[in-house]
């Protein structure tokens, strides 16, 4: 017992302190942050899709409402960036409610499917707005006039920003995986039918979930604009930007807390690291092998690859 | 109605038959085995390099790349199943998505690093020239895909409904164990499918690569139409997806000639959405 404590403390020693370590490496210092913010949109997705089952591929719409929320607010409002997350976390929640209502009626793939085509809607749609810059996109303010544009050139500042969340987000759902509506998303995602015949009104709890999880995407699109200074269609509501939550999620394992973590921690160095050191030669090659990565944790771990920790657990108890 | 319109209808008609036809083998495998195959785009993909192979290589034209690209993708189509659908279809729905995206993510990039990032375009006049036939122009290479396209639809809508491997097929999606109680082999009537379906969108990548440009990531584009059209016929109904690819196909080119070309897809998305409202299990799913 006493080593696993000392490994998390190690842990939590290793993930307070990278930064530190990695600050003088443009890529490793922007890699930390990074997988933060993939973890942090994954892990948003997972209350929806993981815990309770609704296998959103549309929640681009979320990122992007977040992301264009924060860039209009400093191209129309003149106002910091993040002054915008709270509008767009609204924003989303509220058209969750819209989008949720008519979809999660529908079960299994034609919810998926349904999510698909509402997130090509708001992208086609988005790079018709003039208001939200077409399909060039918005760029954020382009130099920091104070220190709310959160605009820095070293990426340690967002490291822990993105940290900060990500606890957040974390305990968050911690305490909704042991509170009453935790149970009630599992119950829907094991058999709606039971669940909704045990009394648990399935159709309002998924909804709940649906909206909870928009919010944070949302926030995570903030974040990213904050970071990366820049938005367009394809970057905000592109159908990767849903696929990659989706996937990152289901690597680690989703519908576990620490899950879609677990998914940022592989599948972001892998993309970044290949991007940074093979250049636009090589991008083909690494997603080659990024590809048959996924397709053997699939194969062999259809779970998650958290799914491993489990098994050894089981056999430690069956010892 | 305007001589312009009935123009704009008959080559939205013609757009949908090729739809149908790339979309029939997804919903094939995903009613025979409720697996959604995330890769599907990128195999209409490498059907479509096929025929600009055959093209540079060979110089030979649709009818040499139609039946080569019919048996390489329903050659991959089968190693798929063999190699990795079979093992994750048991799994949960994420753990598809995640196999099948994998090996999407792979192909498009093996197409890549091989016939790199350019497009690549077949000649005009590889099919023939185009006619005017009643005040209509028609274009070669779309009135050959259109028409071999409601063909092999069809084919396979009958194979499935009136023929004894049809009804072997479709006994395995009812209930795998029954059937093989009943001296069917599961595996091998899905190996099936999957070969079929990989026969039809060999076709329709061979086919639709002799008017529209060939690129690695052309898959994607394809893919969420082919999406689209399925689960607005309905999974798993041939015959609903041609229905559904024909509505998808003139309401995509009335209203690209009505509205504006930008609007075309935000149309059919909202009338997907409504088809989702009204009829949950698309038109000619069953519930």
């Amino acid at each position: 017992m006493t080593g696993r404590r000392i490994l998390h403390l190690l842990l939590i020693a290793v993930v307070l302190v990278y930064p530190l370590i990695a600050a003088d490496s443009p890529v490793y210092g922007r890699l930390g942050a990074l997988v933060l913010l993939g973890a942090i949109s994954a892990s948003a997705w997972n209350i929806v899709g993981g815990y309770a089952g609704q296998v959103s591929i549309g929640h681009a719409v979320f990122f992007g409402i977040g992301a264009y929320a924060s860039v209009t607010s400093f191209v129309h409002l003149d106002l910091p960036p993040i002054a915008g997350a709270p509008i767009g976390m609204l924003l989303s929640v509220l058209v969750a409610a819209a989008i949720g209502v008519p979809t999660l009626r529908l079960s299994g793939h034609y919810f998926s499917m349904a999510t698909i085509a509402v997130g090509e809607l708001v992208r086609v749609l988005s790079s018709t707005s003039d208001f939200l810059g077409g399909a060039q996109g918005l760029g954020g303010p382009a130099m920091p006039r104070t220190m709310f544009d959160l605009s820095f050139v070293s990426a340690t500042p967002y490291y822990y920003i993105f940290l900060a969340v990500l606890v957040a987000l974390l305990g968050l759902t911690h305490w909704i995986e042991r509170s009453r509506m935790g149970f009630y998303l599992r119950a829907i995602k094991d058999s709606e039918r039971a669940a909704r015949s045990l009394g648990v009104s399935s159709g309002r709890y998924k909804l709940y979930a649906f909206m909870l999880s928009a919010a944070f995407t949302s926030l995570a699109g903030s974040l990213y604009l904050c970071m990366f200074g820049f938005i367009d269609p394809e970057s905000g509501f592109g159908i990767l930007i849903s696929v990659k939550m989706v996937v990152m999620a289901a690597l680690g394992g989703a519908g576990q807390l620490f899950g879609p973590l677990v998914g940022a921690l592989i599948l972001v160095p892998l993309e970044e690291l290949s991007n940074s050191y093979l250049g636009g030669q090589g991008a083909g090659l690494t997603f080659v092998v990024y590809g048959a990565i996924i397709v053997i944790i699939a194969r062999f771990l259809p779970s998650g690859l958290l799914s491993l920790l489990e098994r050894r657990k089981v056999v430690r108890r069956a010892d | 109605m305007s001589m312009t319109l009935v123009q704009v209808v008959v080559s939205g008609l013609l757009l949908g038959a090729i739809y149908a036809l790339f979309s029939s083998g997804l919903t094939l495998i995903w009613g025979m085995m409720n697996v959604v195959n995330f890769a599907h785009g990128d195999f209409v993909m490498l059907g479509m390099y096929t025929a600009v192979v055959v093209w540079t290589a060979l110089g030979g034209g649709p009818w040499a790349s139609v039946p080569i690209a019919a048996i390489a993708i329903a050659s991959l189509g089968i190693a798929s199943y063999f190699l990795l659908v079979r093992h994750i279809m048991r799994g949960p729905m994420l753990a598809q998505i995640l196999g099948t995206f994998g090996l999407a993510l792979f192909l498009r990039y093996s197409a890549f690093n091989v016939f790199g990032a350019n497009f690549r375009t077949l000649p005009d006049t590889l099919v023939g020239h185009s006619f005017v036939l009643g005040g209509i122009r028609f274009e070669g290479a779309r009135v050959l895909a259109g028409a071999v396209g409601l063909i092999v639809t069809l084919a396979l809508h009958f194979m499935l409904t009136r023929t004894a491997i049809g009804s072997r097929m479709l006994a395995v999606s009812e209930d795998a164990t029954a059937a093989q109680l009943m001296g069917i082999r599961p595996q091998r009537m899905q190996a099936l499918a999957w070969g079929l379906a990989g026969a039809a969108t060999g076709i329709a990548g061979a086919l639709i690569a002799t008017f529209f440009y060939t690129s690695p990531t052309v898959g994607e584009t394809l893919a969420i139409v082919a999406f689209v059209t399925v689960s607005f016929g309905g999974f798993g109904s041939v015959l609903g997806a041609l229905v559904a690819g024909l509505i998808i196909g003139v309401v995509e080119s009335v209203s690209a000639f009505e509205i504006g070309p930008v609007y075309k897809d935000v149309v059919v998305y909202v009338l997907f959405v409504l088809v989702l409202w009204f009829r949950p299990q698309g038109l000619m799913g069953k519930t």
